[in-house]
């Protein structure tokens, strides 16, 4: 199989699409979510994404499956809550170590698929690393500015148990995404450099942050060139942004990376922004015709999807950046 | 050494690039990036208190004027044996992160504990760089630190430290980094260009031949640095190198700014620097340029004692030539307040011209642009953001710019030809007849008036109308108003009223226009608005009432200064009067020893809103208590306040408070002057203001009187008994080399600046703290060194220029104690009595050679065991069979001193004014000390050996003393009389008395000699009326004169 470097020279890699977006349409219940495994828990486990990879996997695997179908070279391991600290709502800490090695699992057992019917077209699992629902450079309390809901060991300790996981489980390659607070991300950073020491293994590492809205900034409050500055000690596959914005929106904050990074730049929006109801309304055709202009100006290096997308729309951004050629890295 | 081997290619960019929530990348075009080094609790004292006491909003604010003031890095440091440095640390980094106003930058964690760098890591989300890591403690530990400084995610600095010490030569320093380099690049892996290197700075010019080479060698070992070890910075603590050269800030500016440029250019991109001790190259006079680089390059070998000698004469002198002319870019009113706030006059002259051009009429660049610029002096000042020297350059800023618009304003009067408003005497003398029958008119118009007009009056007279006083059928030229408020100058016509006149009929409108070319604005209303809608008339005429400004020239309000009668110190007072001009206040000032006749009448003429007294000597506080009795006497209404170095709240409180029913207010420092007269003449709340402070003094006053009343005394008897016993019989008595009277004139003011005491100068300008300390204080530190900078300037000048000229005179004496208190002098030669309505008294006293000093002694009752000291107790009483001796004294550096202030006066520049004034009395001050110091060693000789520095002359660690009359230990005032008569002072070298014993000029200083080893200083504290009679026979004086001398030291009749 090929390096993913290698291919990354060729081509812009398309990563797949939402998770969660794809698993509403299920409409899963209480019971859903729970299965046989968790009928028992005391505690509601709806809303818990990640753990239908344990109780539903065959639609884990479906999600994956279309997205491979509609043309995405990388799929994210349903993991992004994958942490002690953003399983804690759930009082499941102790099967984050399940979560993360069965997604895992599941997500390369398709890729497998795929690649085996078309050899020349790897396809790569990214386990995904979410910011958790804590950030470490900002105070919960507005009354007390000096205050941390969480410390970077705290998140550094739950961010390695996840990535050890991810790694066992077999993914590709490890994404570290929807970064609101660039201290969290340097922690997941961290642990994965110990893993990469301990286990004497390199592992390619997507990074993607996020800017939250038009004041171009984090929601830590660094601007994008701060942002790329803070996380570039560690040798990264690829640097970019997710999220909070649709394709359009991103473009300026792209455009800064693409001018700084040495690293490979990824993108993966929203379907626009939300409409008055929350929903991500922006069609594939739409949405494609806006990272036409990422391959236009020769911006990225791996494009996808986030909220509100769909496979649909990945086939559409597909066909769309097939006839560009990808940024140039640097090194 | 290991050959480096070239990694890059031409190509590959590499940079250091930082982050806080902005990106911060070192090119070779930034030149050099400034750290900030003031969050720093090892080089700070302010910023460790503000830790140690956990005022963490302050330590952010410190941090926070850093990166305002340009700082592209801070640097923060928590390492202090007494608090708990990670805790600070992560405590003050959580804080800062969360201020995004100063977490825009990236931050330098620096401490020596590996904890506490590692601990600020792991909560800072930017790059950051870590200040330091060393192969000190071996390679293992060098690496495992880098290691992990790489995974966080920051840029390190290395010191040129490695096991076997600092690199502190060109050798070792490149030895050093060069393996550091290589350990981090080949075996951690460590990005070059995160790598900064700090390759010590060390300090140059110490007389030492091993430190000669301190700054070329770090200056070639950074060019060695830069070319040999690719994509790294250099770094460094610039400070350093000027260390020996401490206090003196011309000098250290210049070798920081000479250290810079030719370490900039080796290669040197980073580093702390403290801005405000950093000089422009070029503006580097070239005398000193020359010897500080002959010592930084190391040019020659006697750079050091070159540098050294021509140092001593650039002490404070190049500070001007600092200086950031970006804000003159600014927009026009920016520049102007910052002249305003900054005192810079150079460029006052160019704004306001800008702004006069701008303007509608010149008047408007005063009131608009400079007021709006005096306003943010006002509240800084208020807010003890700046300080008093620094809002006395502001007044002077001000005073050029008014002074140089004058004349537009007086054009633009004639311009538009209006004059302004004129009298009721003004018509009366234009026109008598006219006047004669408008009088008679308006006299019957005020009995009849109408409906409308009684409505109307009923509510504006008695200054019903927010105190606003109006006047009814007031004449003004040919016309009869209805109404006028002469203060804001506005008319009010209520028409259907105004055709009384027939032969003066005119339109309204004519009649309108020329009272509005006279001054006057005028508002009309009918009848039926007057009858009916009487409220809102009267709204609007309050509306405009408070539109006008108030009074003439807009001023805030008129207050009349003065030195009382008998006084001649005026320092004070003139910069009291400074900072009130600068808040809007006109100043009436009548100068020194002002007689109270004379400040009546002034502020009866002026229509003075308030009345300053100051005074320094005792007796002054006499006069002010006259005074407060002949405003009361007079009906006057406004508020007095005193000020001055002898008056106090109690004395206030006691006696003057009491003979004045209005408003007294003791104020003894011109920032609360400020306050004071606002709360005072602010019109909302002054009722409420003064009638607090009646009742405050009251209570204090209460209180006072009740506590004095628990003192105990002793009878003068009983007080004589427990005197100073000085065992006379194994007493040596060094008897004078020289008796009998001399006289120094014209001796070199030079020579009397190493005994300048320099702690009372600062005080005198509101700085608080001890000298030499005081320049390197947290908080007034920087006024404090830009005053001495400027005062050193002003001393040159005065030394070289001879303004000032300096006179002695002083005598030394065969003495005994008589009679307990007395002593007895037997004078050589008599000289002829001075001042015959004085001397009289005296002469009943003694012989034809022999004078008398009659000193008073303590009886307040205290524990056994102490003595109740007079200083007659220090001579050898006549019964002890010993001739002693005594001596006394005065001298001046106060001529000249008046001419030389008030020719910067003239010239509209009250702070070097004043500096003159206070500058002579440090000079007379340090003559005394000097000649006290000669009369020692030389003169009298009894102390020849004597070695003492200036800080043991002002902690008065030598032997015998010289107490002055009117201080603590003879506060009698009248016993200058006796030395003035005995060494003819007034004749021999011009010094006066005045009618209240000041001395004229008032930098003069005069007291007696006692050699005694056991004399010491005192404080008489209170005296009892047995002694006051006692004192008064043996004087022979009146008791009531006596009282009247002493009244300040007489304790209260219980």
């Amino acid at each position: 199989m090929k390096n993913i470097k290698e291919v990354l020279k060729e081509r812009i890699l398309i990563l797949d699409g939402a998770m969660g977006t794809m698993l509403q349409r299920h409409k899963f219940s209480e019971e859903d979510f729970r299965g046989e495994r968790f009928k028992d828990w005391e505690h509601p486990l709806q809303g818990n994404n990640d753990l239908l990879s344990i109780t539903q996997p065959e639609s884990i695997a479906d999600v994956h499956r279309q997205y491979f179908a509609a043309g995405a070279d990388i799929v994210e391991t349903n993991t992004f809550s994958g942490t002690t600290i953003a399983m804690a709502d759930y009082f499941l800490e102790d099967y984050v170590y399940e979560l993360n090695y069965e997604s895992a699992r599941i997500a390369k057992k398709v890729a497998n698929e795929f690649t085996a019917k078309e050899p020349n077209k790897p396809r790569f699992v990214a386990g995904s690393i979410g910011p958790t629902n804590k950030t470490a450079s900002m105070s919960p309390d507005v009354n007390d500015p000096g205050f941390r809901g969480v410390t970077f060991d705290q998140l550094r300790i739950a961010y390695k148990q996840q990535v050890e996981a991810l790694l066992d489980g077999g993914v590709d390659l490890l994404l570290v995404e929807t970064i609101f607070d660039t201290l969290n991300a340097k922690a997941a950073l961290f642990a994965i450099e110990e893993v990469k020491e301990e286990r004497n293994i390199d592992v390619p590492v997507m990074v993607s942050g996020t800017i939250t809205d038009a004041s171009g900034r984090t929601l830590s409050g660094q601007t994008a060139e701060a942002f790329l500055i803070s996380i570039s000690h560690i040798p990264v596959l690829s640097v970019g942004f997710n999220c909070a914005l649709g394709a359009s929106q991103l473009v300026p904050h792209l455009e800064v990376l693409s001018a700084k990074s040495n690293y490979a730049v990824s993108a993966h929006p929203n379907a626009g922004l939300p409409n008055a109801f929350g929903e991500y309304d922006e069609s594939p055709a739409q949405m494609a015709a806006q990272i036409k202009e990422y391959a236009e100006k020769g911006l990225v290096n791996i494009v996808g999807g986030c909220c509100g997308t769909t496979p649909e729309h990945i086939k559409a951004i597909a066909e769309v950046v097939g006839k560009y050629k990808p940024r140039i890295v640097a090194r | 050494m290991t050959k480096i081997e070239q990694r890059t290619t031409n190509n590959e960019q590499r940079f250091l690039k930082l982050s806080g929530l902005e990106p911060l990348v070192v090119t070779p075009e930034t030149n050099f990036v400034n750290v900030g080094e003031r969050t720093n609790v090892a080089g700070s004292k302010k910023f460790l208190r503000l830790i140690k006491e956990e005022k963490f909003e302050e330590a952010l604010s410190v941090a926070r004027e850093q990166v305002e003031g340009g700082a592209q890095i801070i640097d923060i440091n928590m390492d202090d044996g007494l608090i708990d440095g990670k805790e600070a640390m992560v405590k003050f980094l959580n804080l800062v992160i969360a201020e995004p106003d100063i977490s825009r930058v990236p931050i330098m964690i620096d401490s020596s504990k590996w904890e506490i760098i590692e601990a600020g890591l792991q909560v800072v989300q930017g790059k950051c760089v870590v200040n330091s890591i060393s192969l000190k403690e071996g390679e293992k530990e060098f690496k495992h630190h880098a290691k992990l400084i790489k995974r966080y995610g920051a840029a390190v600095i290395i010191m040129a430290f490695d096991e076997t010490g600092q690199a502190d030569n060109y050798d070792r320093r490149i030895e050093i980094a060069t393996r550091s380099y290589n350990i981090l690049v080949n075996e951690v892996n460590f990005a070059p260009e995160d790598i900064i290197f700090d390759l010590n700075i060390f300090p140059v010019a110490t007389g030492m031949e091993e430190h000669k080479l301190n700054a070329l060698d770090f200056i070639k070992a950074t060019k060695w640095v830069r070319e040999n070890l690719p994509h790294c910075s250099v770094s460094g603590g610039v400070s350093n190198v000027s260390f020996s050269f401490r206090g003196n800030d011309p000098v250290r500016e210049a070798m920081h700014s000479v250290f810079l440029y030719h370490a900039i250019q080796a290669g040197m991109n980073m580093g702390i620097v403290n801005p405000s001790l950093l000089g422009v190259y070029d503006d580097i006079p070239k005398d000193l340029l020359e010897r500080v680089e002959d010592v930084v390059l190391n040019r020659r070998d006697d750079a050091t004692e070159r540098l050294l000698d021509f140092a001593e004469s650039v002490v404070g002198e190049a500070k001007t030539s600092k200086i950031d002319l970006s804000w003159r870019e600014e927009p026009l009113q920016n520049r102007i307040t910052r002249a305003l706030v900054k005192g810079i006059d150079q460029y006052i002259i160019d704004d306001v011209e800008e702004a006069r051009v701008n303007a509608n009429k010149p008047i408007e660049v005063i009131e608009g642009n400079l007021m709006a610029g005096m306003n943010v002096v006002g509240d800084l000042f208020g807010s003890g953001k700046m300080f008093l020297p620094q809002v006395v350059k502001s007044a002077r800023v001000m005073k050029k710019a008014v002074a140089y618009l004058l004349p537009y304003i007086e054009e633009e009067k004639l311009r538009t030809a209006s004059q302004p408003p004129k009298g009721e005497s003004h018509w009366r003398k234009a026109n008598p007849v006219l006047y004669g029958l408008l009088k008679e008119h308006a006299k019957r118009m005020r009995n009849v008036p109408t409906e409308a007009e009684k409505m109307l009056w009923n509510a504006l007279s008695n200054k019903n109308l927010d105190g606003y006083k109006f006047r009814r059928q007031h004449i003004v030229g040919e016309y009869i108003t209805d109404f006028i408020c002469l203060k804001q100058n506005l008319i009010i016509e209520v028409d259907g009223l105004i055709h009384q006149l027939p032969e003066n009929k005119k339109s309204d409108q004519e009649r309108t226009t020329w009272l509005e070319e006279q001054g006057y604005k005028v508002i009309r209303f009918t009848n039926n608005e007057v009858l009916t809608e009487l409220e809102l008339v009267l709204t609007k005429i309050h509306k405009v009432l408070k539109a006008l400004p108030s009074g003439a020239g807009g001023a805030a309000g008129r207050i009349l200064m003065a030195t009382v009668k008998g006084d001649v110190h005026d320092i004070g007072k003139n910069i009291v009067s400074v900072v009130l001009a600068c808040n809007n206040y006109e100043i009436i000032d009548l100068g020194v020893m002002v007689p109270p006749e004379k400040i009546i009448q002034a502020a009866i003429e002026h229509n003075v809103d308030v009345i300053g007294l100051s005074g320094l000597i005792t007796p002054s506080l006499d006069e002010m208590v006259f005074l407060a009795k002949e405003m009361e006497r007079q009906n006057f209404k406004v508020p007095l306040l005193i000020g001055g170095a002898t008056t106090s709240k109690a004395h206030t409180a006691v006696k003057i408070d009491t003979q004045y029913s209005n408003t007294v207010v003791h104020v003894n420092d011109a920032s609360r002057a400020v306050t004071v007269v606002g709360d005072l003449l602010q019109k909302e709340t002054s009722n409420d203001y003064k009638k607090n402070i009646k009742l405050d003094y009251e209570s204090f006053r209460d209180k006072f009187l009740s506590r004095t009343k628990a003192k105990d005394y002793k009878t003068i008897a009983e007080a004589r008994k427990n005197k100073f016993q000085i065992n006379w019989e194994d007493t040596k008595i060094s008897k004078p080399n020289q008796l009998g009277i001399q006289v120094i004139e014209d001796l070199d003011l030079e020579k009397f600046e190493p005994y300048i005491d320099w702690s009372p100068f600062f005080r005198g300008w509101e700085l608080h703290g001890k000298y030499p300390d005081i320049l390197t204080d947290d908080v007034v530190g920087e006024q404090a060194v830009e005053l001495f900078a400027d005062a050193q300037k002003m001393l040159k000048k005065i030394f070289k220029e001879k303004k000032l000229i300096a006179k002695a005179i002083f005598g030394l004496f065969p003495a005994n104690a008589i009679s307990d208190d007395d002593i007895q002098v037997e004078a050589p030669i008599q000289p002829p009595p001075q001042r015959e309505e004085f001397h009289s008294d005296l002469m009943t006293e003694r012989s034809q050679s022999q004078f008398v000093f009659r000193t008073l002694r303590q009886q307040l009752q205290r524990r056994e065991g102490v003595p109740d000291y007079a200083l007659a107790d220090f001579i050898a009483p006549k019964s002890s069979g010993k001739q002693d001796y005594i001596g006394c004294f005065c001298v001046t550096t106060g001529f000249g001193a008046d001419e030389m202030a008030d020719a910067y006066k003239d010239n509209l520049d009250d702070y070097n004014s004043i500096l003159v004034k206070a500058l002579a009395d440090r000079l007379a001050e340090a003559y005394a000390e000097y000649l006290h110091k000669e009369v020692r060693t030389k003169y009298w000789g009894y102390a020849s050996n004597e070695t003492l520095s200036n800080e043991d002359l002002i902690n008065e660690n030598y032997k015998g003393i010289r107490p002055a009359p009117g201080y603590p230990a003879c506060p009698d005032h009248l016993e200058k009389l006796t030395i003035w008569e005995l060494l003819d002072v007034e004749n021999k070298i011009g010094v006066k008395l005045t009618e209240s014993l000041a001395m004229w000029p008032a930098s003069s200083v005069s007291g007696y000699y006692f050699a005694n080893p056991e004399a010491r200083y005192f404080g008489l504290g209170k005296i009892k009326e047995d002694q006051v009679e006692d004192f008064a026979k043996r004087k022979g004086i009146s008791l009531e004169e006596a009282t009247r001398w002493l009244a300040t030291n007489i304790a209260e009749a219980p």
